[in-house]
């Protein structure tokens, strides 16, 4: 079986981010780029179904500018073995992501598909429930517990209440949170290795895909500060304070 | 305009977020009806009939949609969206993991979590942790929004007079199966409408140290929270989780006991009317957000306000 990985360039999670002054989004030019977070929780565990022996090969995918194949670099070191790269220059929108995806699922036919469960960056959390839909696969987002059974998954979800566990038909897309595991560190003779593994490079054209964005931005802001309050001496000036001043209590 | 509002529901009762959705749907000005797909669910429909703005429910009383299944109940709403111009859910884990479904089958591009309706086209909405919000404008002939529920008041739950409708039912997908639930029990206000959250973060040492909020929240009629440290520590389950990837709150007072303020916390509270920060630490990152600090020790701290508290 094949795993099929998507992974985006992001701004690094330590980089604080700033507004563009024009306010036409926010600053990319000489800001640390990383691999998306959540995407690294789903390159691990890709990773840890291939050591247990239930799949044979991981294919990174990324959608974006030519720096993304750096982030396909990331996961090669990390163990994967080769990465697609869909050149898209202007920002690419989930549904486009999602298409671009699916034609790749189409070629490759993965038995599975393990995707951050959003990016740090839009914030969307919508690619992989749209690539569910136009492959017509079944859908685990927000996944804890990933435990592959033949033609099923077992799945523990993340949901507002608790934990939720369902059973899954595969092919799946199945959507990684944070708790699933914790992503190695690539070791210096993985990150040499990687350098000679391939990348297959095309246009979201040659898959027959528009990336241009259907949703007009018409401005990118800055939230209003909140202005720092005081300190307070105790725990009765405290009391004190939230009774008779803010009246909250 | 013509508006539909997916509700979320556990078939018995409206969840609170569900109000919040159909607060930003009278925003956005129309007709509103009010989707409740589950089974068994009259109790649920009779409540949104009740909702004060909401003109139609639509049932879907099927067992296909019992659990809120997405590939069950994608296809149901995906069926009727040509009837609306714009498809608001609230953006729980439930309106997260539906609406995308739901958008790519009518081939739609979706506006998540929006926090602000600037016109019928316009929508404000949060990225990169809420360090920046963006303004969005779509010409999609179909609207598909989730909603941030703290940034809209609720609608009344009661006052409406709906009318109740059937809508055909789709069927069973045959992708995925509920097994079973493992939903944290509390006595406590839930999190994400609770007037005031005392959450806790790494500086608690141990899940047993808990207790002492949860005294303290229990005297305010509060929820308990906590940071993402605190959950990846086992301290909680991760349903206390507030950030950004775990739950938005913005309740009246938020009290962060031994919570250091990173990005992705602040994201999820920064809104709240009142902070409250204890922390031994006076160089933590939260003391920038808190109305009120007090550097002490939470283990002095804590016991001392429950105390004050009677």
């Amino acid at each position: 079986m094949k795993i099929l990985v998507p992974v985006k360039r992001v701004i690094d999670y330590n980089v604080k981010v700033r507004v563009k002054p024009d306010q036409s989004g926010v600053e990319l030019a000489n800001v640390k780029m990383a691999m998306n977070p959540f995407d690294e929780i789903a390159v691990e565990q890709a990773l840890r179904i291939k050591e247990a022996g239930q799949a044979d090969e991981i294919i990174l995918v990324s959608v974006g500018p030519t720096q993304s194949q750096e982030t396909i670099r990331t996961g090669l070191a990390m163990g994967a073995d080769r990465g697609i790269h869909i050149e898209a220059d202007q920002e690419t929108e989930p549904l486009s992501v999602a298409k671009c995806l699916k034609a790749v699922v189409d070629k490759e036919q993965p038995g599975l598909v393990l995707c951050g469960k959003q990016a740090i960056d839009d914030d969307s959390n919508q690619t992989g429930q749209m690539l569910s839909a136009l492959l017509g696969w079944a859908q685990a987002t927000f996944a804890s517990g990933v435990e592959l059974a033949g033609d099923n998954a077992a799945i523990i979800r993340e949901v507002d209440g608790g934990l939720e566990h369902i059973s899954v038909k595969m092919p799946a897309v199945i959507t990684v949170d944070l708790r699933l595991n914790e992503p190695r560190y690539a070791s210096l003779p993985n990150i040499m290795k990687a350098k000679k593994k391939p990348i297959d490079q095309m246009s979201a054209a040659d898959l027959g895909v528009d990336t241009t964005p259907r949703l007009t931005t018409v401005k990118v802001e800055e939230p209003a500060a909140r202005q720092a309050g005081i300190k307070v001496g105790s725990v009765s000036e405290l009391v004190d304070k939230l009774k008779n001043e803010a009246k909250v209590i | 305009m013509s508006i539909l509002v997916i509700a979320d529901h556990n078939n018995e009762t409206i969840l609170p977020a569900t109000l919040n959705a159909v607060a930003a749907a009278g925003e956005i000005g129309g007709d509103i009806s009010v989707l409740i797909a589950g089974s068994g669910c009259d109790a649920a429909a009779n409540a949104a009939a009740e909702i004060a703005g909401v003109s139609t429910v639509l049932v879907a009383d099927a067992d296909e949609y019992t659990y809120g299944l997405a590939e069950n109940v994608a296809p149901l709403i995906s069926g009727i969206a040509s009837n609306y111009s714009h498809i608001l859910a609230p953006a729980t884990t439930y309106g997260k993991n539906i609406m995308p479904r739901v958008a790519a089958l009518i081939d739609t591009v979706q506006i998540s979590d929006i926090i602000k309706v600037v016109d019928v086209a316009t929508f404000q909405r949060p990225i990169y942790a809420g360090n920046a919000l963006a303004t969005v404008s779509s010409n999609e002939a179909v609207k598909i929004i989730t909603v941030r529920s703290t940034a809209f008041e609720p609608a009344a739950a009661s006052g409406g007079t709906a009318k109740i409708e059937a809508v055909p039912v789709t069927g069973e997908a045959g992708l995925s199966r509920f097994e079973k639930s493992e939903l944290s029990k509390s006595e406590r206000p839930e999190l994400t409408s609770a007037g005031i959250v005392v959450s806790g973060g790494r500086g608690m040492q141990d899940g047993a140290n808990f207790v002492m909020l949860e005294k303290v929240a229990d005297k305010l009629g509060a929820a308990v929270g906590a940071s993402r440290a605190a959950v990846d520590a086992g301290f909680v389950p991760n349903d206390y989780q507030v950030g950004q990837t775990g739950k938005v709150v913005a309740p009246d007072l938020y009290m962060a006991v031994g919570i250091s303020g990173a990005i992705q916390h602040l994201a999820g509270m920064k809104d709240s009317k009142v902070i409250v920060a204890i922390n031994k630490d006076d160089e933590a990152p939260i003391f920038q957000v808190a109305d009120y600090g007090l550097v002490a020790d939470l283990f002095d701290a804590v016991p001392e306000l429950d105390k004050e508290l009677g």
